[in-house]
């Protein structure tokens, strides 16, 4: 396998006030395609922030992030934006499915991004809904599904498109367990019959026990770093 | 195109919110049409007054007659190539609120002197021949349903016969068109020789006279040359362009324009608060799913242009539908402008209104959206 995130002495700091406040310390990380990685550790240790360098949601404040040979931190907003709709797919916690719009209409949405033709667009909407088990809830609107399809929407919405890799955070975070272990079989099942690298951030101990590989942060640094500075 | 159904979804996200927003735009568009409907009316009357024409009135005040004798003397200046007059009969039909535009005129000096009015030479004939008889426009005759043969009474509010009475009866030998302008197919004209001989007061005098000019660069020269006759005598002349009159002769009423300007601009600002609150309110609800949009790929620019279109969609289909009911109702206000149809400029206007009203209410919620920074937004900082 070769290494489709490269992360090298990434550094990130935000401004909160008048403070600057260093969420990750000189991180480094490779993630090999076709990986299932969960991302794990206690509130506010910086894996959302990892998470969203890796999406190419945020930039680094130094150091390197390449995602499928692309250095992403050197991507100007407007490129970083079109990368994003080529190479990521993102689910959420709270789906973020757009309210007014049936199933269909908000899978289609990455795919208004490209130069596909509508019936090419619907032919691949359905697709995607089928592979979510979704197919004969095309016509329905969030507001008619229940927590689990929405999220079976919103994993549909991040296929669609084909990304290089799904970016998942907190993806059962607001479902039962046993809706929680279809949507993760289902991303086991994406990984493991469609090559799909995943990389997933999770409080869930049980959750991460579908992904491949695990990874911890805490403090700002990968749990191997941290204790080798402690 | 493809972006339309996104567009349509984040319009009608709270339905009753923008169902009541579409609903002030098109009651301030539907009065846009029928305020500046009736002043693009006003103004084509004067838009279409001919440069070759002068108007001379008394210059105390236009409604203080002239000597008929006036005629022969303008008509010999250098210059003069026709000259024809008009008085002010103030009548109406049946009913007061039945106002009748009327006109004593002699017919073959006056419909000369307005080529546009198409009258056949038949009944310009008959009319000549008929002391009782008038010539209407056609958008007169079928305003009351009269026709050539009919009698018609009118009551003249100034103008008395020796028995006292103000009834007078007129007999219809003519209708004229105007192709160019259905709004002047609504006078009636009067034989003048008749009316001066059958009026109790006031004989040999007339209300102004129009005056056709062989150049249209002499106009102020002429015009200075007419006036000039007739100083320091008991019936000193003001003498405008048919133009200039028409303006002032409005002015009667009121500055129009002025009017129908105050009260749409006091509309439209009012509106300008409303529409650009709605759509703030409308985007600071909507944060998160314009971050997942950006998430998903959408450029900066995208998101500002989807949430102009948004507004722009708004604006322009309240405003078209404004100005489709400002149409529908316009032909109530016939007797008033002297047109049926809307004019077609004041529909282009008001689409072009529509269109600034969404740029300038869209623009800071776009902006806005544009400058969204997609990790504050989705952590709901």
């Amino acid at each position: 396998m070769s290494a489709i995130v490269t992360l090298k002495n990434v550094l990130k700091r935000y401004r909160r006030g008048k403070e600057q406040v260093e969420v990750l310390h000189s991180l480094d990380l490779t993630i090999e395609a076709g990986d299932f990685v969960a991302i794990m550790g206690p509130s506010g240790s910086g894996k959302t922030t990892l998470l969203n360098l890796i999406g190419g949601l945020d930039q680094p404040t130094e150091g390197e992030v390449s995602v499928a040979g692309e250095r992403i931190d050197r991507l100007s907003g407007g490129q970083l934006a079109k990368w994003r709709a080529r190479h990521v797919g993102f689910i959420f916690q709270f789906y973020n499915l757009m309210p007014m719009m049936t199933a269909e209409r908000n899978v289609e949405l990455p795919l208004l991004l490209t130069s596909l033709s509508r019936a090419e667009r619907k032919r691949n909407v359905a697709t995607a809904l089928d592979i979510v088990g979704l197919g004969d809830r095309a016509k329905h609107k969030p507001s008619e599904l229940s927590g689990g399809q929405q999220q079976r929407v919103a994993i549909a919405r991040a296929l669609v498109a084909d990304p290089t890799l799904l970016v998942c955070d907190e993806p059962t975070g607001d479902l039962d367990r046993q809706t929680a272990d279809e949507i993760l079989h289902l991303l086991q099942l994406l990984n493991r019959e469609q090559g799909k690298t995943i990389i997933m951030v999770t409080h869930d101990p049980k959750a991460a026990e579908f992904a491949s590989r695990h990874l911890h942060v805490d403090k700002g640094q990968l749990a191997d770093a941290a204790r080798a500075a402690a | 195109m493809k972006f339309l159904p996104l567009v349509w979804a984040g319009l009608w996200r709270k339905r009753t919110r923008t169902f009541f927003t579409l609903l002030s735009i098109l009651i301030a568009f539907l009065l846009f049409g029928m305020l500046q409907g009736t002043n693009a009316a006003f103004s084509r009357g004067v838009d279409a007054a001919n440069v070759n024409r002068l108007v001379t009135v008394s210059r105390i005040s236009f409604t203080e007659p002239l000597p008929y004798a006036d005629l022969a003397q303008i008509e010999a200046l250098p210059g003069v190539d026709h000259v024809a007059f008009a008085s002010w009969f103030g009548a109406y039909y049946q009913d007061p609120k039945q106002f009748i535009f009327s006109f004593p005129v002699d017919p073959e000096r006056y419909f000369n002197l307005y080529p546009e009015f198409k009258l056949p030479k038949e009944q310009l004939d008959t009319w000549k021949r008929t002391r009782t008889g008038v010539v209407i426009g056609i958008g007169l005759a079928h305003k009351y349903g009269w026709k050539i043969g009919d009698r018609v009474p009118l009551h003249s509010t100034i103008w008395t016969k020796p028995d006292g009475t103000s009834d007078w009866d007129f007999d219809v030998v003519g209708i004229y068109e105007d192709p160019q302008d259905a709004g002047q197919e609504n006078a009636f004209f009067i034989n003048h020789a008749y009316f001066d001989e059958a009026r109790a007061f006031g004989k040999g005098t007339i209300g102004w006279y129009i005056v056709r000019i062989k150049d249209p660069t002499t106009a102020v020269a002429t015009g200075e040359a007419i006036d000039k006759l007739f100083l320091n005598s008991q019936d000193e002349t003001k003498t405008q362009t048919e133009k200039e009159f028409q303006q002032s002769f409005i002015k009667q009423m009121g500055d129009i324009n002025f009017i129908v300007t105050a009260i749409l601009g006091a509309v439209f600002f009012t509106l300008l608060f409303l529409t650009g609150n709605t759509m703030m309110q409308s985007l600071r609800e909507r944060v998160p799913e314009l971050a997942v949009l950006k998430t998903l790929g959408f450029t900066d620019g995208g998101v500002l242009m989807l949430v102009l279109a948004e507004c722009l969609v708004l604006c322009v289909i309240a405003a078209a539908l404004g100005l489709a009911a400002a149409a529908a109702l316009f032909p109530m206000l016939k007797d008033v402008v002297g047109i049926v149809n809307l004019p077609l400029e004041v529909v282009g206007l008001g689409i072009g209104v529509a269109v600034l009203l969404a740029l300038v209410t869209g623009l800071p919620p776009a902006w806005r959206a544009m400058r969204l920074n997609i990790v504050d937004a989705l952590a709901g900082r």
